[in-house]
């Protein structure tokens, strides 16, 4: 689905991945942890565009393409979300709106027919009634005031009515209750249908209890210094990042 | 984001600058007595009327041009401008107005021909220094309502013009207002007898296209008891290298119970990127709430013009009267603002609101200047204010420069003002979602002024959001 290679990228002037490799496989649930600084949010970025990044060297091969050449909305429109970790607010941009302009210029470019307001108020209803959401949260603007978990829920939302074919999920657990916790995960673990691919960034590892993943990648100072199945998570619970050896040394 | 992506983004092209060759009657520039005898004669005004432009025209020779505004520019050479152009052979019906004329007004989006019109809006269309065409005055009159241009006014009701022209802004009222009480060419009146709703919108269209020429029109609405009219004016001219002058004057009045609202969607042409060309408008625009319960609403959605100078105010006089003036003003290119309010508190428990957005890009300046003064008997008066700006780029600025003077004890004054910036992170959320840049910096830019939008008859908000987008988008894609 998605090929790292041997990926650098600075921000400012400091290195933070010091080329990092990393093979999203299709339909899997990949989960990323690592100690605080190791990098983790800088994947997230690098891979959808962010401006603070500059790439030094290496690449990432998505779909066939380069996705360094492409701008961050093309790459949305190719199907890469990301779940903020902390959702920025918007003042006076109406929630609603916002969402619905978003999925028509993913329908648009997958050519398919725009949503016109009341189709896309059906399908906005359904949603959010399985997030356990508020029908006004729609109503409002774009994530201004929002708590926390509000926040989290959007972004969820976000997610459902786009759906993506890779997801990226950067601490999607911080600052949840363990109500909205489970709203969350359900609604990630109905997002999964064998095709889709998940990159879940976290600290912690509470929300692999949720979501179960396929993989575990150890990032540490700026590379994947080991892959592994999910009973990787028992002992790292157990012994922490720091018996964790580079693999590939 | 680059500086050089956003300017682009923001660098919205004229898109109706341009100019119809129509045979016109232009005096040769400069002013004196001559220049406004002429224009009085031309316009087959009663002695009267020329005499008080004559009184106006020897007080404002005595008068400074003010220069405490935050804008600069070179200075005005009032006797390089032509005080008055006329389409050549003035219509009598719509059947003989030049079809050049009606062409321009099309490619506008306003057709005068009445069945193609919007449903329930009245037009006033001024070309230059004279009013085209007025529409749907006969449903009107049924209703006893007065809407025509001033010139026709000052024939037919010369007692509603004596008793109410200059009573709200005072013919020595400052030297823009008293220039154009000396040269006014035309313009529109409004009045609405007691009692009376005006069942449509009524509205004016402003067109500058002669050469060096001014445009110096004069609107003067009057709602009498319990009434209530909704007024809207556009604006344009052609795109010109030479600065043209606009010196306009408003003035509203509302008796007992009435409420005027008045909407201005203002987009004269604002000059280039190096600050060549444009419009100079300077205009004097003021409320007189004079009845208890009356209500006067301005709402501006500025985005055009090379300088901007206006203050649209109330002067809150009856009781329990209330003032509200909402704006937008956008500066890009070398745009020049100085723009904002009075409000002026008389009468007891009078109250009023400012919401002001100011948006500066490029090397656009944009400042708020307003005053709320609350009168020693006004017991009980309220303010709100609040003014945003919110800048685009680096090269831009924002100011704001409010005064608030307060004579009663209990008046309560309440001012709120914030400035930011459209920040990086806004804008990669929206692009993270699949939206392209410039409709992202467009949804964040109208978020910001929803408020305003939020204020404007349904028409002229579609309008007015469509504008922004001219001026803030233009050139990408």
């Amino acid at each position: 689905m998605m090929k790292i290679e041997n990926l650098k990228a600075n921000i400012g002037s400091k290195e933070i991945l010091k080329g990092l490799n990393l093979v999203l496989e299709e339909g899997k649930v990949h989960a990323i942890m690592g100690p605080n600084g190791a990098g983790k949010s800088t994947l997230s970025k690098a891979v959808t565009g962010h401006y603070e990044i500059e790439i030094t060297g290496g690449d990432i091969v998505y779909k066939n393409r380069s996705l360094l050449e492409m701008s961050p909305e093309e790459r949305a429109l190719e199907g890469i979300f990301l779940s903020f970790q902390n959702p920025v607010e918007i003042p006076g941009v109406n929630n609603a709106y916002f969402l619905r302009t978003a999925l028509n210029a993913k329908r648009k470019h997958e050519g398919k027919k725009e949503l016109n307001a009341a189709e896309f108020l059906r399908l906005m209803k359904e949603h959010l009634e399985s997030l356990g959401m508020k029908s006004d949260m729609i109503s409002r603007s774009l994530n201004e005031g929002f708590s926390g978990g509000e926040k989290k829920r959007n972004e969820i939302l976000q997610m459902l009515v786009l759906e993506p074919d890779v997801i990226i999920l950067d601490e999607i657990d911080s600052g949840l209750d363990i109500d909205a916790l489970r709203a969350v995960s359900e609604g990630i673990n109905k997002m999964k249908n064998g095709k889709r691919s998940f990159l879940v960034i976290t600290h912690y590892s509470r929300i692999l209890d949720y979501i179960k993943p396929d993989y575990i990648h150890v990032l540490k100072e700026g590379k994947i210094v080991k892959t592994a199945g999910p009973e990787l998570v028992a002992q790292l619970e157990a012994e922490g990042y720091e018996s964790i050896e580079d693999e590939n040394q | 984001m680059p500086q050089k992506e956003i300017d682009k983004a923001v660098a919205g092209e004229y898109r109706i600058g341009f100019q119809v060759d129509i045979e016109a009657d232009t005096v040769p520039p400069g002013l004196d007595e001559n220049t406004i005898c002429f224009i009085s004669a031309k316009k087959n005004e009663p002695e009267w009327m020329r005499d008080l432009r004559l009184k106006a025209f020897s007080k404002w020779k005595t008068m400074a041009e003010p220069h405490w505004g935050h804008v600069s520019y070179p200075p005005i050479g009032y006797q390089a401008i032509s005080y008055f152009s006329a389409p050549k052979n003035p219509p009598q019906s719509l059947d003989e107005v030049d079809p050049k004329i009606l062409e321009a007004y099309e490619k506008l989006g306003i057709p005068l021909e009445e069945q193609k019109q919007l449903q329930g809006i009245a037009v006033d269309a001024v070309f230059d220094s004279v009013s085209v065409k007025t529409t749907y005055t006969e449903e009107l009159n049924k209703h006893g309502i007065i809407f025509c241009s001033i010139s026709e006014a000052i024939q037919k009701h010369p007692e509603l013009i004596k008793k109410y022209m200059h009573s709200v802004v005072p013919m020595n009222d400052n030297f823009f207002a008293t220039l154009n009480s000396a040269v006014f060419t035309d313009g529109t009146f409004v009045y609405i007898p007691k009692g009376v709703r005006c069942p449509m919108e009524l509205s004016t269209y402003f067109r500058i296209n002669a050469l060096n020429t001014g445009q110096f029109e004069r609107t003067l609405i009057v709602a009498d008891e319990d009434s209530y009219v909704s007024y809207n004016e556009g604006c344009s001219a052609p795109t010109r290298d030479e600065n043209q002058l606009h010196a306009a004057v408003v003035e509203l009045i509302a008796m007992k119970n009435a409420h005027i609202k008045y909407s201005t969607i203002q987009n004269w042409y604002p000059g280039d990127e190096t600050g060549k060309g444009g419009i100079y408008n300077f205009v004097t625009k003021r409320g007189l709430c004079l009845g208890d319960n009356s209500k006067i609403s301005w709402t501006q959605v500025e985005t055009g013009s090379a300088i901007t100078w206006k203050y649209p105010g109330c002067i809150l006089k009856g009781d329990n009267s209330v003032g509200e003036f909402y704006s937008v003003a956008v500066t890009t290119l070398a745009q020049q603002a100085d723009t904002g309010t009075k409000m002026i508190h008389l009468g007891k428990n009078t109250s009023s609101t400012i919401v002001s957005k100011g948006i500066s890009a490029m090397k656009g300046q944009n400042t708020y200047r307003g005053l709320v003064k609350i009168g020693a008997h006004a017991q009980g008066a309220r303010n709100f204010s609040q003014c945003d700006s919110l800048l685009i780029g680096s090269e831009c600025g924002a100011h704001t420069f409010p005064t608030l003077e307060c004579k009663d004890s209990k008046g309560y004054i309440e001012h709120e003002a914030t400035t930011s910036k459209i920040s990086d992170e806004q804008l990669f959320y929206l692009r993270q979602r699949g939206i392209s840049e410039e409709d992202a910096v467009s949804m964040i830019v109208h978020g910001f002024c929803k408020e305003v939008f939020s204020q404007l008859p349904m028409e002229y908000a579609v309008e007015a959001k469509a504008l922004l987008n001219l001026t803030l988008e233009g050139s990408v894609g």
